[in-house]
């Protein structure tokens, strides 16, 4: 057959996930999950990677549901990223969600992308690895042997590298939801083109009492290094004031500071640096003025 | 070694078609090499340049990145689908010719899909709409300037 790119392999589809992991249990390491393919397929065409089976859990409709609850959104491994970005519910109750994806790929790779992938896939700079990390998502992992809950920090272990056994399947997302009533977010990126893989992405979500003190507060960075990171201890430290501009500003200094940006033909080290810092800042004023609105 | 191939059955433009595949096969080559349907063009081959985009279930796809096996029991839209059995060009097509929607035409296939996807959804779009549908689609000629009076224009002319 002429036309074919990626190394020949066993195509499976099961209909369920006790037969996906039945056969993540047999082929281990060998095989490989393929949910939207986004990432997957090429990297499979340009043989980075060279899996022997692998298992599509395209067809399994239990892994494809939104349900919305009063702690959390509980969100199936292989929802269509679409699917997440057009609920309005859900972009009330977890607005970093539908802003995050605004900025993931674009309206046909998005059609088709998985939430679920996007996470197991956890490149440096994406942008819902990120939101998990901020939000400090929930991942469920199935195998045969039974279901393990994972925190979102824990989960991203490295570039492209998750706390998922070669015999586990992501089978669930859970947001937490902030209940307080003057909750803002905001996420902002800076990339080449709009749609592209962010140079630095940032995201933050802050609440506020009725005086306008802050009550909770939580921001990260992608893109700066080999996985998201949050800055619980930065956050912590807008907690009881009003988020002042100057407060602001040496907070965002201070994440600047903190991270070890590479540089490669996108853009330098230095310039990373600058974007993470002038980003923390817009995100954190933006949520704030958000949350105050609210 | 022979390669395994895999039965698989998909509608494309309303009709059944019926295939044997390597599963490493993509699903633009089967339309193209396999249903010889050249109307969707290979680009970049990895996701970036949207020439490929077909509809999958109704809803615009990269069609090289999928495997054709993927497709098995679901519905494909191509640029051929969107004109009529006689050839006659579609609204958005005509509009498309008259507004100079394109000039080399690699991308136009993929402009029509993500564009005819819009339209099927939202059918008087804004300008910011039709520029995030067509985000994903490449064109180096044009400047997007006349493919987005196109896209217009053919949504006008459905008021």
């Amino acid at each position: 057959m002429k036309c074919v790119k990626s190394p020949a392999f066993e195509y499976t589809r099961p209909a369920s996930v006790e037969e996906a992991c039945a056969l993540l249990a047999r082929h281990g390491a060998d095989a490989k999950v393929i949910a939207g393919g986004q990432s997957l397929v090429p990297m499979m065409a340009m043989r980075l990677v060279r899996p022997s089976v692998l298992v599509d859990i395209n067809e399994i409709d239990a892994l494809k549901y939104l349900a919305i609850e009063p702690q959390e959104a509980r969100i199936g491994a292989c929802t269509r990223q679409v699917t997440v970005e057009r609920d309005d519910v859900l972009s009330e109750r977890i607005p970093l969600l539908r802003m995050a994806l605004k900025c993931v790929g674009h309206v046909q790779t998005r059609n088709r992308g998985t939430v679920g992938g996007s996470l197991a896939h956890a490149d440096p700079s994406a942008e819902l690895p990120l939101v998990a990390l901020v939000l400090g998502a929930r991942l469920r992992l199935r195998s045969a042997s039974g279901r393990r809950d994972v925190q979102a920090r824990e989960f991203l272990t490295g570039a492209m590298s998750t706390a998922v056994r070669p015999d586990e399947c992501l089978e669930e997302l859970g947001w937490p939801a902030w209940r307080e009533r003057r909750t803002g977010a905001a996420f902002m990126e800076v990339s080449i083109r709009h749609g592209d893989f962010a140079l630095v992405a940032a995201a933050t979500q802050v609440a506020l009492d009725a005086q306008a003190r802050c009550t909770r507060a939580s921001f990260g960075l992608a893109g700066i290094g080999a996985t998201a990171v949050a800055f619980p201890e930065l956050a912590g430290r807008l907690v009881g004031t009003k988020i002042e501009d100057a407060l602001v500003e040496e907070v965002a200094n201070a994440a600047a500071k903190h991270i070890s940006p590479g540089s490669d033909m996108h853009a330098s080290s230095e310039y990373r640096r600058h974007l993470a810092r002038v980003l923390v800042a817009r995100t954190l004023r933006a949520a704030r003025e958000k949350a105050a609105s609210a | 070694m022979t390669e395994k191939l895999y039965e698989i059955s998909v509608e494309v433009n309303g009709v059944r078609c019926e295939g044997r595949v390597p599963a490493r096969l993509s699903l633009v080559d089967w339309l193209r090499e396999e249903l010889r349907l050249t109307g969707t063009h290979v680009g970049c081959e990895h996701g970036v340049c949207g020439a490929c985009s077909v509809l999958l279930d109704g809803e615009p796809v990269r069609s090289c990145l999928m495997y054709a096996v993927q497709a098995h029991g679901h519905r494909v839209g191509t640029v051929e689908g969107l004109s009529s059995a006689e050839g006659a060009l579609s609204p958005l097509q005509d509009a498309f010719c008259e507004a100079h929607g394109l000039q080399c035409g690699y991308c136009t296939p993929g402009m029509l899909i993500a564009a005819q996807a819009l339209l099927d959804a939202t059918p008087h779009p804004t300008e910011e709409q039709i520029r995030e549908a067509i985000g994903g689609n490449l064109c180096r000629c044009t400047g997007y300037a006349q493919i987005v009076e196109a896209v217009l224009l053919a949504a006008e002319r459905s008021r």
